[in-house]
């Protein structure tokens, strides 16, 4: 039995909205503390920093943070340098920023100025998921104490360093999460990804070098600065250090956001935290352990995998966002990947060929495999059609809208088949194991 | 191209230029690339995804036309990066692309006007398979009303987005745009109203599967029934280099012929779709006036009576050429005049007052593909998008990249980029020479600036005036040769000021001429001037179209149009180029210079030249600068540029600048005869009073 992260060490001390998110409230729990001495450091400790702490980016791909903050020009020419942070938090399952910026605004707020610093941006654009109305008052009132208090603006905190941030609202486009597509949004442009090079560092919003974090890494920077870099990398395995908050939804008795250390065991975690499966955790059917663009997992495999980068992307599906969906043995798994698929489906920008055309291909076999009415050689061909959009699109969501089929079909091949052969036989393709549940 | 990097292409290394495309080095390289997104005038999109290569090591197949070489890594081993475009991987990306471009595209190859010449035919020929997996239902799309001349078929579109691109770029209007997203992607235009652009034809050509096809030639003919060849358009003095597709004996379409000197790959609307006026309006035998009224009559005859009208006088004899005139039947028609002893021939129909002696000062020296690296343009009683599209689509190019800036005087109008609207009448011009401020700032810290003069402002009574001004201006700011521009509008304007086809030592100019007095009048193919003096002049009308011209002539010698005939055309740059005859002449109709080869024998006065060919030889002989065909013969030396004494000293006229092309679509008779043209002029006539009533 792991050890469990304790209450001193979580970052994210009000992710329930239990004490007060304003700036009183954030300065009594330790944000915006040492702030100015942090910005005294200078640019480069900052990022050598972020870089010893070993923190990946918490929005899906996971890259390493500080070497993503080193990409971006050591001088600022005649272009200005900016930050993006992406809260166009849109995959399925997860829901984790939005509690972030409800409830502890200030820390991104603070994240915000001291990450704007190390990459010498004196702007800073959230990019807010057109969905969240209440953030964007919460934020944006955050903001406006922080400005009011000389927190940012010019020469913020005191630091001498000018710093202005502002919330963008999007119009809820979840193709628009995808970082390029986000600059084009942000830039009053059709949300459709960039090609890649020139990558944002070097033309990004505007043509300008640009970083684009998620909500949580920036969020975690003060903290990590504050408490050193030896104490993030004092959670999770080697490569895969620190906290991270997960989103636990589906089948579980207490569906929650939870911040726990990386390499956490998934079923420690769900068990925990999560009040366990509904009906216990033999009743468990599968886990998509990322977000829905990940590839499931069925029960063998989650009885002792770790929840982090590495661990999952050995059994050929990823972290992701860390939205953990639990499904229990009631779940039509086949139905549910279909319904994953349709998403896909509605949210490709259409702008290039395996995606605009795969996803409505593949969504309409799944439909037709969730009713039984396929040839069983259909399964193999779905899966190749998967392989044609996998890797050949300009952004990552034609993977993303192909994994989870390919994860269906390597662990639950058997439920596809047994479906085709009772819609032949006249059977009920579909019969739950409720017993459990029950 | 000193930035030389090296790459490994197909298993044998290559030195290429950074900048270089993958695609282009594989190009290079001899590996074919397919694609349907990527056109090389536009910008890159890269989501066709249809030209991806393996990048050994890297962990998924690279779109190559959107991969610079010096993007590419060396190996681990500091070996160069190693790209196959052959292998198994890229075989079936592409198989896969292909494969998904197919399953939603309707399979009615038989009835779309693109097959045999659809990029989706040919690579589903040669990279697809040959069965198809796809057992829904096919995606159906509405179509899209784009005018009169772009037919659309959108079930067929591949949403490569290349027709977005190009009115976008370079057609500068955002008519066109990719609507809704995901499978539900459709091409459409604004509001579904007709295209408002002179160049919407070309989206026709860059459209690689058959959903925008041309309306006029729709279900008319297979590309393979077809016979092209390869000649010069003659609708403005831009000399658009074209292929011209005919079938028995009718032209049924125009396309484009790349020339990067010249048109690059475009060509405008009228000079697209105008073919349907060549089977109008036609003349096809000779006719003389008997009792007021047109009768058809031998050659003989007709021959014979213009010889009789012309062995008078030579001091009451008078000819002019029109603006789509071949320089062999000009050149002829100047040797028969000259042999008569007639002075008064001109082929300035407009009655601009270019001098024809100083080359440099009638020319648009800058060139066509130079104007596009100059930093500063002056239009000055022009307006390019109407006189010369294509001239007005390098503006834009320059303008785009940021580094031109562009005043106008003249009247404003949406030119499809920004430009400084300096004043609208001539005296404007002297008061920029005098200016140190606004755009004559520009002008003076530019490095390579250019004025451009419209050829119709000239056509003024003050017109001498004008160009005098406009050469003044041009020595203060010390515009020399290389930013001295005259834009013509017509095809044959520059050939025949340079084999002086201009009134003789006291002979009189167009504008003497109709002012009328004379007793024979030859007209060579014109119809753009005013006839109304001529009522008691015997009018000798040779051309193609019953239009104007032939309206009032008393003897109509039947000649060809510009794809009936062989010949040289020198556009408005003074580059020589020639065009080729795609059908035969009409009826009884004979090419120009034959006619009055035929006409020189009936007055016992042969002209020296049996064949094209030695009317060609006498055409150098006396006029040197047409030796170079494609070329832009050079100054010759010792040559003196003094812009300050072309044209005459004097006051100019308060009246504004107005280009001479009020409708785009009806500048010729061989335009007022296509009813596609007359379609067209009604669109954008309506547009207009939209416009206006908003």
């Amino acid at each position: 039995m792991a050890q469990l992260l304790q209450d001193k060490d979580r970052i994210f001390t009000n992710l329930y909205g239990l004490q007060d998110w304003g700036l009183d409230g954030a300065k009594k729990r330790g944000a915006w503390l040492g702030t100015k001495a942090m910005i005294g450091q200078g640019h480069d400790w900052i990022i050598d920093q972020i870089k010893a702490s070993g923190l990946r980016g918490r929005g899906g791909a996971g890259f390493p943070t500080g070497l993503k903050w080193s990409f971006m020009p050591k001088e600022v020419g005649a272009r200005p340098h900016f930050l993006v942070v992406n809260a166009d938090e849109s995959e399925p399952g997860t829901c984790k920023d939005r509690e972030m910026m409800r409830h502890d605004p200030h820390l991104l707020i603070e994240g915000c100025l001291v990450a704007s610093f190390a990459m010498r941006a004196h702007a800073c654009y959230i990019y807010l998921r057109g969905e969240y109305i209440l953030e964007r008052h919460r934020l944006q009132a955050a903001i406006d104490e922080a400005y009011a208090a000389g927190l940012v603006g010019k020469n913020a905190c005191g630091s001498g360093w000018d710093f202005d941030i502002y919330v963008h609202h999007g119009a809820g486009a979840y193709i628009c999460g995808e970082e390029t597509a986000l600059l084009e949004s942000l830039e009053g442009k059709k949300g459709q990804p960039r090609l890649k090079p020139p990558f944002p560092a070097n033309a990004g919003l505007y043509g300008c070098p640009t970083t684009v974090n998620n909500v949580e890494s920036i969020a975690v920077v003060p903290t990590i600065l504050r408490r050193g870099a030896e104490w993030f990398t004092s959670f999770g395995r080697e490569n895969n250090k620190g906290t991270k908050v997960y989103s636990i939804s589906g089948h579980v008795n207490k569906p929650c956001n939870v911040e726990e250390a990386l390499s956490i065991p998934m079923k420690t975690l769900i068990e925990e935290y999560a009040g366990g499966v509904r009906g216990g955790w033999s009743n468990l059917k599968a886990v998509i352990p990322g977000g829905s663009s990940v590839p499931l997992l069925p029960k063998e495999i989650c009885d002792t995998v770790l929840m982090d980068f590495d661990a999952l992307r050995e059994h050929q599906s990823g972290l992701g966002t860390a939205a953990v969906i639990v499904m229990d043995q009631s779940t039509d798994v086949v139905k549910a990947i279909a319904r994953l698929a349709y998403f896909y489906k509605h949210e490709s920008c259409g702008q290039c060929t395996p995606c605009r055309e795969g996803t409505g291909w593949m969504w309409r076999v799944m439909e037709r495999m969730v009713r039984g009415e396929a040839e069983t050689s259909e399964i193999d061909m779905l899966l190749g059609v998967t392989k044609q959009v996998e890797g050949h699109t300009i952004c990552a969501l034609g993977d993303a809208a192909a994994w989870p089929i390919q994860g269906l079909i390597r662990h639950f091949r058997h439920e596809i088949e047994d479906r085709i052969n009772n819609y032949r036989a006249g059977k009920p393709v579909f019969v739950p194991r409720m017993e459990a549940a029950e | 191209m000193s930035d030389l990097r090296k790459i490994n292409i197909d298993g044998t290394e290559y030195e290429m230029p950074g900048e270089y495309t993958l695609m282009q080095a594989c190009e290079e390289a001899g590996a074919e690339i397919p694609r349907f997104c990527y056109h090389e005038r536009l910008s890159v999109a890269g989501n066709c995804r249809m030209c991806l290569v393996e990048w050994v090591g890297a962990p998924k197949p690279q779109a190559s036309c959107a991969l610079q070489v010096k993007d590419m890594r060396p190996n681990r081993d500091g070996t160069p990066a190693n790209i196959r475009t052959n292998s198994a991987t890229v075989r079936e990306a592409r198989e896969g692309v292909m494969e998904f471009l197919l399953i939603n595209h309707p399979l009615d190859c038989p009835i779309c006007d693109q097959g045999g010449e659809c990029d989706l035919q040919d690579q589903a020929m040669a990279y697809g398979r040959d069965f198809s997996r796809f057992e829904e239902n096919k995606r159906a799309v509405d179509d899209k009303f784009m005018g009169p001349l772009v037919s659309t078929v959108m079930t067929r579109c591949i949403q490569c987005t290349r027709c977005v691109r190009f009115v976008t770029e370079v057609a500068g209007v955002q008519e066109i745009g990719l609507a809704s997203r995901g499978e539900d992607a459709e091409i459409t235009t604004y509001l579904e109203q007709s295209l408002t652009s002179e160049l919407s034809g070309n989206v026709i050509d860059l459209c690689p599967v058959g959903a925008l096809t041309s309306k006029p030639y729709a279900f008319n003919a297979r590309p393979w029934e077809l016979e092209g060849v390869e000649s010069i358009d003659v609708m403005d003095a831009v000399g658009c280099n074209i292929r011209v597709d005919a079938r028995t004996g009718r032209v049924l379409r125009i396309l484009p012929v790349i020339n990067d000197d010249v048109n690059e790959e475009w060509i405008s609307d009228k000079t697209r779709f105008v073919w349907d006026g060549l089977a109008r309006q036609r003349l096809d035998k000779p006719y003389i006036r008997k009792n007021g009224k047109l009768v058809p009559v031998g050659w003989d005859e007709a021959l014979a009576l213009a010889a009789e009208k012309l062995s008078g006088d030579p001091e009451k004899i008078a000819a002019i050429a029109g603006d789509l005139c071949d320089a062999e039947s000009m050149k002829a028609l100047k040797d028969l005049m000259d042999g008569l002893g007639v002075k008064s021939i001109d082929c300035r129909q407009d009655g601009a007052q270019i001098n024809a002696e100083n080359r440099a000062s009638y020319l648009f020296n800058t060139t066509i593909a130079g104007l596009e690296d100059a930093d500063a343009v002056l239009l000055i009683g022009t307006n390019p998008r109407l006189e010369a599209p294509l001239v007005n689509t390098r503006i834009r190019k320059g303008w785009l990249n940021g580094e031109m800036a562009i005043g106008l005087i003249g009247q404003a109008a949406n030119l499809t980029y920004d430009y400084d609207h300096i004043g609208t009448t001539a005296e404007d011009i002297a008061k920029v020479a005098k200016s140190t401020k606004g755009f004559a700032k520009i002008l003076k810290s530019a490095n390579k600036p250019a004025i451009v003069i419209g050829a119709g402002v000239l056509a003024r009574a003050d017109g001498g005036q004008i160009l005098r001004a406009c050469g003044e201006l041009a020595k203060k700011f010390k515009i020399g040769r290389e930013g001295w521009n005259i834009l013509h509008g017509a095809a044959s304007r520059v050939a025949g000021l340079d084999m002086k086809f201009v009134p003789g030592e006291g002979g009189s100019d167009t504008n003497a001429i109709l002012s009328g007095g004379f007793e024979t009048v030859y007209l060579l193919g014109t119809d753009e001037l005013d006839t109304s003096n001529l009522k008691n002049s015997f009018v000798i009308y040779q051309g193609s179209h019953g239009d104007r011209g032939a309206h009032i002539a008393d003897l109509i010698l039947p000649g060809s149009a510009y794809t009936e005939k062989d010949g040289l055309y020198t556009n408005m740059e003074g580059r020589v180029q020639m065009g080729f005859a795609a059908v035969a002449p009409k009826g009884e109709a004979k090419p120009d210079w034959a006619i009055i080869r035929a006409l020189s024998g009936h007055m016992n006065r042969e002209l020296p030249y049996n064949n094209l060919a030695e009317l060609r030889t006498k055409l150098i002989q006396d006029c040197p600068v047409f030796a170079g065909i494609a070329y832009i013969a050079e100054p010759t030396e010792g040559f003196l540029f003094d812009p300050s004494t072309f044209g005459q000293a004097g006051n100019v006229d308060k009246a504004p600048l107005v280009s001479p092309v009020e409708d785009f679509y009806m500048t010729n008779p061989i335009a007022r005869a296509s009813s596609v043209m007359a379609e067209c002029s009604e669109v954008a006539s309506a547009a207009q009073i939209k416009e206006a009533a908003e």
